[in-house]
């Protein structure tokens, strides 16, 4: 093994064509990389600072070069544009907002139950908590169209008990808004209306997220609550039954225990479930897509489908890779947080395991 | 990756075991009580995550009417198929599965073989600039996949390839995720391994193909699994990237029958035939890999 590693730091015959081998091998891997993402990227920004309307090539001469005109369109300066991309960052906030708290939370709650010791049968119940998240979006997507019908059966589970629920996919009315109606309060106070932010009010800041977005949400925690309950469950697993054993011995109860034993141990795992699960939900296209983008009353409309919109469909290639690249930066400072985050806890960290998870998610 | 959890997996084993016995008989009621709840909360819970499953399998064999009417019956009062028979009569899903299947092989192919060469030559072969190339694989991986929407687009168009297969699959045949995997899979193999086929006189391609790559095989199945998984169900890319009817994608397609292009208002069973039929591929491969699925790739879906 010594001589082998000595040759080898040499660098004699049978090492060679090595670097030739080693370049061919690569190739495949970096042209593709190189042709279809990092060049892509570059002329995307280019677009961006262009007035490009989608006819010929982005780089034919008669393309106009207009700095940062497109970026100053959905951000500052008033107008409709603007407008939508309040919006649509308003619809993706409060998104976020049900969606990374309430996953978390249930694939935590998921994770642990399934791995107690003494459950039977959790082979099955693992099964049935992932198994929504190897499904197609698509798929998801029109079983729960089905399911949250106005005569679908959401509702007629909701009759049973007495309540008449409301026609979920096609109700744009913000909850927060609805709840104050409730209270005859059904226009803004004058200090709300007047001031506000990238073109909408405070008064629409603070509508709450739309029930048909409460709808996506659900659909969301649905679909990613399975693979982040895996990550828990390793990481419970590295914890190992001893600790948590110990910790009964000493008669601490499982609420005690959990809070004080298991909760703190998986202090990394948490943080890169929240992170990964901002960065997640900062990128949802396909079920807007899928739901005709954006309807009822605009109130589905993320910044992720707005791009897409501004530029296959409105045409305003600009304005599209404008907010392209306004959400490439904001998802990239998430990744650097989280990197950060996770890189002081390195020493505690046990077994290679999670390490490469999170490398393969992100 | 692969190796560390198997690992875990013979600690777990025997730990769980030594560990079950002496836990039942010290807490005896109370522990049972709580046990209890909890099989009552955890059933609870996955009633709500396979029903919706159970009653669009149901809905797609109702009739239209009986679907709207009572959502929630799992047996149909009268099996009907037509739902499927519309399906393939007035819309062309057997097109659609063609080039998801057409695509999906080439797709998994490509990433097999282009991400274990790409992942051999960063851990195994020495080469100037390798660290380098490393590095911005690395940051290529944080990349997010709707930046990447207008970008493809704008390329696809330069060079041509826009609405042809070759510009829906060449993209997908490799990514940053899948070298990381391998890379880190070829670096727990032993280089003594290969000492002796190196002195053999084996080839750096020869040893690739006949020695390591079979050793690889668990990580060959994660990247299998995913590529066919993630291609599969892939809709932004090839939203992107083609604008043919004849290039449609299962997800394509049937994204347009439910926003209405295609199929008519409220056809549910027939939405629900499209989306039972869409998933069996993907449920089939779930339930044959579903210990591997569930111990190793754990959160790298929806790279």
């Amino acid at each position: 093994m010594a001589r082998a590693a000595q040759r080898t730091r040499r660098g004699g015959g049978i090492r060679r064509g090595e670097a030739r081998a080693g370049y061919l091998f690569i190739a495949p891997a970096v042209i593709i990389a190189a042709v279809f993402l990092v060049i892509p990227i570059v002329l995307a920004f280019w677009v961006s600072l262009s007035d490009w309307n989608g006819f010929q090539s982005p780089l034919n001469p008669r393309v106009g070069f207009v700095g940062a005109e497109n970026y100053a369109a959905i951000t500052t300066e008033e107008g409709l544009d603007q407008r939508n991309f309040g919006r649509a960052v308003r619809n993706n906030f409060y998104y976020v907002l049900l969606v990374v708290p309430l996953q978390t939370a249930l694939s935590l709650f998921l994770a642990v139950q399934v791995n107690r010791a003494v459950l039977k049968g959790r082979g099955f119940f693992r099964t049935a908590f992932y198994f929504p998240s190897v499904t197609s979006s698509v798929a998801i997507v029109i079983v729960f169209q089905f399911l949250f019908l106005g005569t679908g059966a959401v509702n007629a589970v909701l009759r049973a008990i007495g309540v008449q629920g409301p026609n979920w996919f096609n109700d744009p009315t913000g909850i927060f808004h609805g709840f104050l109606t409730l209270f005859g309060v059904t226009a803004a106070p004058g200090v709300l209306a007047d001031g506000g932010m990238l073109g909408v009010t405070w008064w629409e800041w603070l509508s709450g997220p739309s029930v048909a977005m409460m709808v996506l949400s659900f659909l969301a925690v649905f679909t990613t609550s399975g693979t982040f309950m895996l990550l828990f469950l390793a990481a419970l697993q590295n914890i190992g039954a001893e600790v948590e054993e110990a910790a009964l011995m000493d008669g601490a109860g499982a609420f005690r225990k959990f809070f004080s034993v298991t909760l703190p141990m998986l202090k990394p795992t948490l943080f890169t479930v929240l992170t990964l699960g901002l960065i997640g939900s900062w990128q949802v296209f396909d079920q807007i897509y899928i739901l005709g983008g954006g309807a009822p009353g605009g109130t589905l409309m993320t910044p992720a489908y707005l791009l897409y919109e501004s530029s296959f469909v409105d045409l305003q290639w600009g304005q599209g890779a404008a907010i392209a690249f306004i959400l490439f930066v904001f998802i990239i400072l998430l990744t650097l947080f989280q990197r950060w985050l996770l890189r002081d806890r390195k020493p505690k960290r046990r077994g290679p395991a999670q390490a490469t998870v999170t490398g393969g998610v992100s | 990756m692969t190796a560390s959890t198997n690992q875990d997996e013979a600690v777990m084993t025997p730990r769980r075991r030594t560990t079950t016995k002496p836990r039942r008989k010290k807490l005896g009621a109370k522990a049972r009580s709580s046990l209890l709840l909890g099989y009552l909360m955890l059933i609870f819970l996955a009633l709500v995550y396979i029903y919706p499953f159970l009653i669009s399998i149901a809905g797609s064999f109702k009739t239209d009417s009986e679907a709207t009417q009572n959502p929630l019956g799992l047996i149909p009062e009268t099996i009907t198929f037509a739902a499927y028979e519309q399906l393939f009569a007035n819309s062309p899903f057997a097109l659609w599965a063609g080039n998801t299947v057409f695509v999906t092989v080439c797709v998994t192919i490509g990433r097999v073989l282009f991400d274990s060469m790409a992942g051999y030559a960063l851990s195994r072969l020495k080469f100037r600039g390798r660290t380098v190339i490393f590095v911005l694989f690395i940051g290529i991986l944080s990349v997010p996949g709707v930046v990447l929407l207008i970008p493809r687009f704008l390329i696809l168009n330069e060079v041509g390839l826009y609405n042809t297969y070759g510009g829906m699959i060449i993209p997908l045949l490799s990514t940053a995720a899948g070298v990381f995997i391998m890379k880190q899979f070829f670096d727990s193999i032993p280089e003594s391994i290969e000492e002796a086929a190196r002195i053999d006189g084996a080839g750096n391609f020869r040893r690739f193909w006949s020695v390591v790559l079979p050793m690889a095989t668990p990580a060959l199945v994660t990247i299998f699994i995913l590529s066919f998984q993630g291609s599969w169900n892939e809709l932004g890319h090839f939203i992107v990237s083609r604008q043919s009817q004849d290039l449609n994608t299962l997800t394509v397609g049937v994204a347009q029958l439910v926003s209405g292009t295609l199929g008519a208002g409220n056809q549910f069973p027939l939405q629900l035939a499209a989306a039972v039929l869409m998933s069996i591929p993907v449920a089939v491969l779930f339930f044959v890999f579903q210990r591997r699925i569930m111990n190793t790739t754990a959160g790298a879906e929806k790279g």
